[in-house]
């Protein structure tokens, strides 16, 4: 799982819901990195992410696989600042990018009965690459998904797609469930037996907070290297020398023994 | 690798390093996480994390901020302690670095420098201690004694008395005159000087309308502050005689001739392992060819030359 830089493609980028975009990766070459390479991208897992250099910026940008099939890496992302909107405003299919990857550790699937995806806003990403994963292993996963409003929801279709039960909730209530998404974890999802989350930390904490089910939740901080140097990205846990852990080199994913809330 | 003899060697006092180039305190850790990435004995030596008589968490997050050119760090001296550095991180360097490093260190009181200095310049595999009196993202201490020269000095002179090891004291930029505090070090028996630190800065959040580090202030590096890193290393060049590591925003072998040729004896590397891991290891592969276009076959004869007639 050596690390490496990739030469990649932009071959597809498509707006796909409210400020959101989706990024289609192919890669070209390996720029630096040494060791054996599995496959494209180093072959991510679910829950993994990469840093991708925004031209024009200084530090990469993280951002979790989304999907990851026949060697092509896709990622989404929404414009939430300076760097994101160049994304959007300048990336155009053909150019070239560099992208570090694979990074983190993802998500460990565990033998569940009821496994519950959740994703809020830019945490539903790598619940999709997550999904395909566990269905692969015969579980049928089902997922809750929260976003602010209607027009921000993407990927519902795809999720069904796979065959999965999805329910949908909104902040202002214009789709699906008004309120957060722990408003669908209060119904019928109720009996899901193993958690699966990513999303904003207030949001992480919430859930974490019901006790519903034991599981994994996967945390964000502004990064500066993404590959475990610089210690920009430390997180207290429980039980780990100093009492932390690197969100982005032993995370992004947390058990929920470890989570300290 | 360029297959010509370009000699690419530099003299820190009595040390030869095979090359100038050196990864910065803090943006290389104990070399772990590069060791997998390319052959870390090609670096000309690696300055460890700062390390504290005591572990320590750091700041709360967030740590980073971005700038134009740059990034700011607020990560506060996060590290094991100097007891476990020695215990399970020196090990590791043994064994896939075998070559004299630098030990970055950092305290809060004389008392707990001297104790450091004490039991890291007792490892055979520390080449010299670099004394980080200029940490800006710690209260109570740190860089305080990096802009009061006295204070400096005394601290420099009580550091000397217990280290086996040539000490570099690390400057500061974030002083009125950086010559005076490198005076100071310099007379109070400094075998060398480091410089630059980082300088301190904030970003605010619009939207939050909050500062983006929690700490609210945090250190600038990165090519934003190269040219002023380079006057302030002419500077002391100028004033002192003692060797020069210089960095501050160093991002290519290009960097590293201007460096030496404002004074530097050697280079440190420090935001661009972050954002390239491989940037060390490039900028030394970059190194011949470089030297090679400039007609230069000894790297050390460029030390200072900038300042001759
Ligand atoms: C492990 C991980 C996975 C992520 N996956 C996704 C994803 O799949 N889709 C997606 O849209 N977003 C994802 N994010 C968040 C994404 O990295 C930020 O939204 C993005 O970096 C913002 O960049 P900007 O230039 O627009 O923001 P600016 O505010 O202009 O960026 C300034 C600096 O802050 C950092 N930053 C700002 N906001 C965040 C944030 N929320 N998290 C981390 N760094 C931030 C930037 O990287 C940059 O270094 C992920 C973050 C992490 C840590
Ligand atoms: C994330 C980060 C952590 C740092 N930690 C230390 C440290 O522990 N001790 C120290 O002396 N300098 C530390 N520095 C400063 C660097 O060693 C260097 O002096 C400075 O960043 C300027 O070089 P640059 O512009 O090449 O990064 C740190 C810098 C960064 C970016
Ligand atoms: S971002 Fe540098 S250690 Fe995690």
């Amino acid at each position: 799982m050596a690390l490496k830089n990739y030469q990649a493609k932009l071959i597809r980028h498509r707006k796909i819901a409210h400020l959101t975009y989706e990024l289609v990766l192919e890669e070209t070459g390996i720029i630096r990195g040494k060791g054996e390479d599995k496959g494209p991208f180093g072959v991510p897992s679910p829950g993994q992410f990469v840093n991708l250099v925004v031209p024009g910026f200084y530090l990469r940008r993280p951002f979790s696989v989304a999907d990851y099939a026949d060697g092509k890496l896709v990622l989404i992302y929404k414009i939430l600042g300076q760097g994101t909107r160049a994304m959007a405003d300048r990336l155009e299919e053909g150019q070239a990018l560099s992208v570090l990857s694979p990074l983190g550790n993802g998500f460990t699937l565990v033998d569940a009965k009821k496994p519950l995806l959740i994703g809020g806003g830019v945490g539903l990403p790598p619940m999709y690459y997550l999904a395909k994963a566990l269905k692969a292993k015969g579980q049928e996963p089902r997922i809750a998904m929260g976003f602010k409003t209607a027009d921000e929801v993407f990927y519902e279709e795809a999720f069904r797609d796979l065959g999965l039960e999805v329910q949908v909730a909104t902040e202002d209530g214009s789709k699906g469930t008004g309120g957060f998404v722990t408003q669908i974890l209060e119904g019928s999802y109720k009996d899901g037996d193993y958690l699966y989350c990513c999303g904003p930390m207030p949001m992480l904490e919430a859930i974490y907070k019901m006790d519903l089910a034991p599981g994994q939740y996967s945390f964000e901080e502004r990064m500066g290297c993404g590959m475990g140097a610089c210690m920009g990205c430390s997180h207290k846990v429980k039980n780990y020398p100093l009492g932390s852990k690197r969100i982005c080199k032993e995370g992004p994913v947390f058990r929920t023994e470890e989570i300290l809330w | 690798m360029v297959g010509n003899k370009v000699d690419l060697s530099v003299r820190l006092g009595d040390l030869t390093l095979d090359n100038p180039v050196i990864p910065a305190s803090g943006t290389f850790g104990f070399g772990r996480e590069f060791a997998p990435l390319y052959d870390i004995k090609k670096l000309g030596s690696i300055s460890f994390k700062g390390t504290t008589k005591e572990e320590r968490f750091g700041n709360p997050c967030p740590r980073i901020a971005e700038t134009a050119s740059g990034m700011l760090n607020a990560v506060g001296l996060q590290n094991p302690g100097v007891d476990a550095v020695i215990r399970d991180e020196l090990p590791f360097l043994e064994k896939y670095y075998a070559k004299p490093v630098i030990a970055n260190v950092s305290g809060f009181s004389e008392a707990g420098y001297v104790e450091t200095v004490e039991k890291l310049s007792a490892q055979p595999i520390v080449g010299i201690i670099e004394l980080n009196i200029s940490c800006p993202n710690v209260h109570g201490g740190g860089m305080s004694f990096g802009t009061d020269p006295d204070l400096a000095a005394s601290l420099t002179r009580a550091v000397k008395k217990v280290s086996q090891k040539p000490v570099y004291v690390k400057l500061s930029p974030n002083v009125t005159d950086i010559v005076e505090i490198a005076l100071a070090c310099e007379e109070a028996g400094a075998d060398g000087l480091s410089l630059i630190n980082t300088f301190m800065g904030m970003r605010i959040d619009i939207h939050r309308r909050k500062p983006v580090l929690a700490n609210r202030t945090g250190g600038l590096s990165g090519p934003a502050i190269f040219p002023l890193a380079l006057r302030m290393v002419w500077d002391v060049y100028e004033a002192c005689k003692i060797p020069i590591i210089g960095m501050g925003g160093v991002s290519s072998a290009e960097d590293v001739v201007e460096m030496m040729l404002a004074g530097a004896t050697a280079v440190q590397v420090g935001a661009a392992n972050l954002i390239n891991p491989w940037a060390s290891s490039d900028i030394i592969d970059r190194l011949p060819g470089v030297l090679a276009d400039l007609g230069v076959d000894k790297l050390e004869d460029l030390v200072g030359l900038a300042h001759h007639e």
